[in-house]
């Protein structure tokens, strides 16, 4: 049962599986936070019948699969503009725009836990719009959001495995292509499985441990 | 205008099968919602008992369930039970997949619901000569059930997201393998995908807005 075929060259295979996996995942939450900071704002800024139509395009990235999107984003810019651009390319790119989706809900929580009457107060005693955002909202705000923001940056790694769709070799697909060659699926899933956990297990038990801190007072 | 000529025909004449592929779609979610339900029920049960291997089985599967991703529970199902010699089919295996994964994140949220009811609800139902199954039957389950409905909406919808990845393990009769298929057939891959992610937009639509409307019916008071 110990027995196998599984060499240092492949464990280097997976090793950089996992290296596009963090890279795909860091530069989405990087661009989709700023992103969805941006939208966050702009809804809560603007109320809701303005802002209807950024509303409903945020919602079509959390209504529709991933895959599909993944699909769609690589046929329009490939078949269709005629684009040439590398899968990794179009999978950071969709996956930003994913992430910003969840993020500017999470955003507009945040804002919208922040009582009225307190940045009210800030703003007659003569503080100005950016001040009141800098210093009065986004301590406030990035106690309730803090803890749903580190659920979405760690849902993120997880949907990342989907960008193999666009020929992105990241860690699930680098332990497929292993498990075709060396037909040893359980052993090399547990593996790939084990570091998806090792990661997102201690993140989402500190994410937990803020939020009970933070809501008590 | 793009060098490319948009054959929404082509695409539209494959309806038909696309929206049968949505029903086998349908189908695996709510079974997987229904199984799922079950499941963090009794992950929930468990994780409330004194046994200590009972809560660490509990916790385990909660905790895969939520910290790694739904494709590797879904490859977990087809292709790791496959080292056992147990062959599912495809239908199974994503069935397996999602219904693990919704179990496990359902019993997370039914544990932040049992928090918002106080125990002592629990004592006076034992003072009343419940057994305390009768007391988490009938006084605890039922607002449980109740507070998590919500989350309950969002994780079907997430269900429905979900059967997307069957096609890793070769499911070809819900929506994305159909819609697969009729690529591999006719290369419309824009015009057909964008057919499937407005039916799936859909169906995601109709879920949230039926859920709203039982809610506004069951939770009246």
């Amino acid at each position: 049962m110990f027995d196998t075929a599984l060499t240092t060259a492949d464990l280097i295979f997976l090793a950089k599986g996992a290296g596009m996996t963090i890279l795909v995942t860091a530069i989405s939450v990087a661009i989709g936070t700023a992103l969805g900071i941006a939208f966050g704002v702009i809804r809560v800024q603007f109320g809701a019948a303005l802002t209807a139509p950024l509303t409903f395009v945020l919602d079509i990235f959390r209504s529709v699969p991933l895959l599909i999107q993944l699909v769609l984003a690589n046929a329009f810019l490939g078949m269709v503009l005629k684009l040439q651009l590398s899968g990794f390319f179009v999978a950071c790119m969709v996956l930003s725009l994913y992430t910003s989706a969840y993020c500017a809900e999470i955003v507009r929580g945040g804002i919208d836990a922040v009582p009225a009457t307190t940045r009210r107060a800030a703003r007659s005693l003569g503080v100005s719009w950016g001040q009141d955002m800098r210093y009065i909202v986004l301590p406030l705000a990035t106690r309730v959001a803090l803890p749903s923001w580190i659920g979405l940056a760690l849902g993120v790694m997880k949907d990342s495995a989907l960008v193999y769709v666009v020929q992105v070799t990241e860690l699930l697909k680098s332990t497929q292509i292993l498990i075709t060659r060396l037909q040893e699926p359980l052993f090399l899933l547990m593996i790939g499985g084990a570091f998806y956990f090792l990661i997102s297990f201690p993140l989402a038990r500190f994410g937990g441990y803020l939020e009970k801190r933070w809501s008590n007072d | 205008m793009f060098g490319y000529t948009f054959q929404w025909n082509q695409a539209l004449a494959r309806l038909p099968k696309m929206l049968d592929g949505a029903v086998v779609t349908m189908e695996v979610a709510v079974l997987s919602m229904l199984i799922g339900i079950a499941f963090a029920i009794l992950l929930t049960l468990l994780r409330l008992s004194g046994s200590r291997p009972l809560r660490a089985i509990a916790t385990g599967w909660v905790e895969i369930a939520r910290n790694t991703p739904a494709l590797f529970q879904i490859y977990m199902a087809h292709f790791g039970v496959a080292s056992f010699g147990i062959h599912f089919s495809p239908f199974i295996s994503l069935l397996i997949g999602i219904t693990f994964n919704n179990a496990g994140y359902l019993a997370e949220n039914f544990r932040g619901a049992l928090k918002a009811i106080p125990d002592t609800q629990t004592r006076a139902g034992r003072s009343l000569g419940m057994s305390q199954l009768q007391a988490f039957r009938y006084i605890i389950l039922p607002q449980m059930l109740r507070i998590s409905f919500l989350p309950m909406t969002n994780q079907m919808v997430w269900a429905v997201l979900m059967t997307s990845l069957g096609v890793t393990v070769g499911m070809n009769s819900d929506l994305y393998g159909v819609t697969q298929d009729l690529n591999a057939l006719t290369f419309r891959t824009f015009e057909l995908f964008a057919i499937a992610g407005v039916i799936f937009y859909i169906i995601t639509k109709a879920i949230t807005l039926s859920a709203r409307l039982i809610a506004a019916r069951l939770f009246r008071y």
